[in-house]
């Protein structure tokens, strides 16, 4: 057994854990996150994208030692005092989920395209979720939604900008 | 106040009312259920594809830690029955025994040997590896016309053969003298390609015993609680008024969640025998293995037109696989797809013969579309074949041979009643986005040209018999039940309403539509209305979601519940207003007298009334509540115009898809953005068919695309935008007007990108290439076209 000290979406977590032990088992089955699912053991799907200390990874790929000392963020720490994220009203808006099995995991890689790349065209969009399969939607209100949130992102923050040099 | 004209909820884009809790994490799926003293099971499986086995001894798994228990087949034969196969589509079907765990023989790679229960999903994992088992090879059975050679080894030796049954059709005039007047006779050969469905969810099952009163909760990944509470109870003799089945979140089913699986009924067994709450989650790749195929037949087709290019007639033979045993509706898909053969066309005779055969491979079932796309590419297919043969435009040729409009209701040479279509309307309409006569007159200049990269144009015009479907209908197929859908509404004292349904979603957002249908009848607020499902303690009574049949079955059981609502709330408020009922107006959820609109009550109002029930009219019961059973007169019968462009390099073989235009027609929509949802989803589903995927076998028998990094989900770079557009003629068979969508796009997609691909090569003699349409096959059927010299002229340098 290994001594690992997380923060999980916003908690801080001090557990013995077995050093195999994967992280999104760790999230599911130590911690009862079970917002983060599992969709299947080769890593192709990423259903189960989380963020370690704001990197997205693939949770089945990652040990639960290796996030030791590390930040870990999930789509239950996403919203705020129950207030969505744009990314999360825009798969809402934009019907970019049906079973909703994938959702977690794209909302989560789309966290990390727009971080790097604010304002994707469609083409990146596709590119960038490569690693995320969807079996219900044909992906194309997933791009959608991503577009959309993106859109709204940099508006808000144009509306920022734009009130700090007035002010 | 006045009465304003409330805008109708049915054809309003509502955002469903499911997503809140899928993309916040706070989901119920079976995986993340818990229950105090919760043991996991994990399933031993063979490595081959077909032994016997001669020894099983699981007793040093037991000296692994955590672990509790641990079975062979022959410990659970006892208390265990076959799986259930409730389609027996001839009356000398053979039907073998389907033990849950492997009794002497296993007879594909991934049967069930053994199984562990242990503390955690870890330890029981790890005590697989301690079981010992002596396996005696036996040869395996894999192509479908060697396995119904004399000599063929036997999946199943107490059979004496490896012909399931053999199923014919034969209608119209006779095949083989309406086939001496032909001028053209066309001969194809296509092979649907063994299909891993792969909802995203994979599937899992706990249960919770009751062990003192004998009851038993399952919660499984199912698409089907009501039809796997009565099966669990035939396979495992727990009377079925001890069994609740839940179907908690679902995350996707595709038909591979139609089914009653062996790992139920295995959960099942041992928490009644240890008395203890047990858990079983598939891996991907055990799924891979575990869970049913799709598709898997050879078809043999000919057609028989005149110069003109009117068909005469059709026959078909086909060979479908039926893998190593017959699951719950396994030999009835082939069948579903036997009346689609015909497809939208007129023709004078049609023959079909189906001939399931074992092998030794997982065994299939259904898989979105279910029969009705391989029958549609088929036909789709031979269309663009005698379209070339006879020299017209694809969709010319079409135009000849159709239904027109003003023909329905027609009833089509194999005995199915279209009640309604436009195809003519679609066709124009998908024509006109796509930019059919420039993209000819593109291909025409590109062709002229030599360009290396030739353009395809692929046509589509389907048509599918969905909304299974009515009862009497399946009597006649020898399938094992009704095909009804029930619903009940409840009005409850302050005004809020309970639907429950007996369909079980997942995915399809039947929360949001049924509360949209609802909504109207009653004139209640969207966002009063909850949906129940999915639990058979609180909606008791169901046939599921499968089969493109949830609305058009379920959503009009809805409808008729919601009316008879209204017809009570009538009465009562005849009463309460001192009128006669025929002298009420009920608008927007007001009754009100006519003449007299300031004597009103709101059907909300009422509900209170007959709650309390202190002033209703003599003798009636209190309450306001519903129930409806629907039973559909007729299959529905969406329609729909495909067109796909693709640009193949000839040098590579690689294929692009560069445009994609569809016109579906499923009659009155309820939610258009869902309706556009599931026709994306389908579409992706089908174009994966054309060009992705496929469960590839070796040799002796082992699923060599065994993980999902050898199976080819296409991912978001994969696939094109879509362009999508509707044509609305309702449905005369039900109360809504509504058809099926669920499976539409994935019936249409597929020969619409093999056509366009095949008609990029046409000119350099290729006729076909096999499915999926990788690369390396488009290359090789290029080569091998160009190495016989049936090319019309020399492929561009």
């Amino acid at each position: 057994m290994t001594h690992i000290s997380v923060t999980v979406d916003g908690t801080a977590y001090e557990d013995d854990v077995e050093p195999r032990l994967l992280l999104v088992h760790y999230l599911r089955d130590r911690l009862g996150l079970t917002g983060t699912p599992i969709g299947c053991d080769t890593s192709n799907c990423g259903t189960c994208t989380v963020e370690l200390d704001g990197m997205s990874v693939k949770s089945c790929t990652v040990l639960a030692v290796q996030a030791d000392g590390c930040e870990v963020t999930t789509v239950q720490g996403l919203a705020r005092d129950g207030a969505w994220t744009p990314l999360q009203r825009a798969f809402h808006e934009q019907h970019a989920l049906q079973c909703g099995y994938c959702t977690p995991g794209m909302i989560m890689a789309a966290r990390d395209l727009l971080r790097e790349n604010p304002r994707p065209g469609p083409g990146e969009v596709r590119k960038a979720l490569e690693g995320n399969l969807c079996r219900c939607t044909g992906y194309q209100n997933i791009v959608r939604a991503v577009l959309a949130a993106a859109e709204e992102t940099s508006a808000s923050e144009e509306r920022q900008n734009t009130q700090e040099v007035t002010a | 106040m006045t009465d304003q004209a409330v805008a109708p909820e049915v054809g309003r884009a509502r955002l469903r009312k499911e997503d809140a809790r899928l993309i916040t994490g706070q989901t119920n799926w079976t995986d993340n259920i818990d229950v105090p003293g919760l043991l996991h099971l994990a399933v031993l499986r063979s490595p081959m594809a077909h032994a016997r086995i001669e020894r099983v001894d699981v007793s040093p798994a037991l000296e692994r830690p955590g672990v509790v228990a641990a079975f062979t087949g022959r410990d659970l034969a006892g208390e265990l029955g076959s799986l259930p196969c409730a389609w027996p589509v001839t009356e000398d079907m053979v039907l073998p025994d389907h033990p849950p765990l492997a009794l002497d023989e296993v007879r594909h790679a991934g049967d069930p040997v053994a199984v562990v229960a242990a503390r955690d999903r870890y330890a029981a994992a790890d005590a697989l590896e301690a079981i010992e088992v002596d396996y005696e090879p036996l040869p395996p059975v894999l192509d479908l016309e060697e396995a119904l050679a004399e000599d063929a080894p036997l999946v199943h030796a107490d059979k004496g053969t490896n012909r399931a049954y053999v199923w014919p059709l034969r209608t119209g005039e006779d095949y083989a003298s309406v086939r001496q007047r032909a001028d053209v006779v066309i001969k194809r050969r296509y092979r649907q390609q063994r299909l891993i469905p792969n909802a995203m969810e994979p599937r899992a099952v706990v249960v919770a015993p009751l062990a003192a009163s004998g009851e038993y909760t399952v919660y499984s990944a199912t698409q089907i609680p009501h039809i796997l509470r009565i099966m669990l109870s035939t396979v495992t003799g727990i009377p079925e008024h001890k069994l609740r089945v839940v179907a908690p979140d679902v995350g996707g089913g595709f038909g591979s969640k139609l089914q009653v699986y062996g790992e139920e009924a295995l959960a099942l067994a041992i928490a009644r025998k240890l008395g203890r709450p047990v858990k079983w989650t598939e891996s991907r790749s055990e799924g891979y293995l575990a869970t049913h195929h799709g598709r898997g037949m050879i078809q043999d087709i000919e057609l028989a037109a005149t110069r003109e290019g009117r068909l005469l007639g059709l026959k078909v033979d086909l060979l479908a696989d039926m893998g190593a045993y017959l699951m719950l509706v396994t030999p009835g898909i082939p069948i579903l797809g036997a009346f689609m053969y015909p497809g939208i066309y007129k023709m004078d005779a049609y023959e079909f013969t189906c001939t399931g055969v074992f092998t030794t491979r997982t065994p299939t079932d259904a898989y979105r579309g279910a029969g009705r796309p391989e029958a549609t590419y088929a036909i789709e297919r031979m269309m663009d074949e005698l379209a070339a043969e006879v020299g017209l435009d694809p969709v010319e040729v079409r135009r000849r041979n159709w239904i027109r409009h003003e023909e329905f209701p027609y009833t089509t040479i194999a005995g199915l009643t279209y009640d309604s279509g436009h195809y003519e309307a679609a066709t124009d309409k998908a024509l006109a986005l796509f930019g059919y006569d420039e993209l000819r007159a593109e291909q025409r200049e590109r062709d002229e040209r030599g360009d290396p990269v030739r353009l395809g144009i692929g046509v589509s015009t389907y048509t599918e018999m969905c909304g299974l479907a009515p009862s009497r209908v399946l009597r006649d197929l020898r399938y094992g039940a009704g095909g009804w859908e029930a619903a009940s509404i409840r009005m409850l004292p302050t005004g809020k309403v309970e639907v429950v349904t007996g369909t079980s979603p997942h995915g399809q957002g039947h929360v949001t539509s049924w509360s949209q249908i609802a909504a109207d009848v009653l004139g209640v607020p969207f966002e009063d209305i909850e949906v129940l499902h999915g639990d058979t303690q609180t909606a008791p009574q169901g046939m599921d979601t499968y089969g493109s049949r949830s609305l058009a079955v379920g959503g009009a059981a809805v409808h008729r519940a919601a009316e008879k609502v209204v017809e009570k709330a009538r009465k009562v408020a005849a009463h309460l207003l001192e009128a006669n009922e025929d002298d009420l107006e009920f608008t927007n959820g007001v009754f009100s007298v006519k003449g007299s609109p300031e004597a009103r009550k709101t059907i909300q109002e009422i509900a209170f009334e007959t709650f309390t029930s202190h002033d209703v009219p003599d003798g009636m019961e209190p309450t306001l509540n519903a129930e409806h059973v629907h039973d559909p007169e007729n299959f529905s019968y969406p329609h729909g115009t495909h067109l796909c462009a693709v640009e193949v390099d000839t040098e590579t073989g690689q294929t692009r898809i560069r445009s994609y235009v569809c016109v579906d027609d499923v009659g009155r929509v309820i939610n258009p953005m869902i309706v556009e949802g599931q026709v994306h989803g389908g579409l992706a589903q089908g174009i994966a068919q054309a060009l992705y995927e496929e469960a590839v076998y070796d040799t002796e028998g082992n699923l060599v695309s065994g993980t999902m990094a050898d199976y080819l989900v296409p991912s978001a770079a994969d696939l094109p935008e879509f362009v999508t557009d509707r044509t609305e003629t309702p449905a005369s068979t039900n109360p809504l007007g509504v058809k099926g969508v669920g499976e539409a796009g994935t019936i249409a997609s597929t020969p619409a990108v093999v056509n366009a691909i095949v008609d990029a090569l046409r000119p350099l003699g290729v006729h076909d290439v096999p499915m999926p349409c990788t690369p390396e096959r488009v290359w090789e059927a290029i080569r091998s076209a160009q190495s016989s010299g049936t090319a019309q002229k020399e492929a561009p340098a």
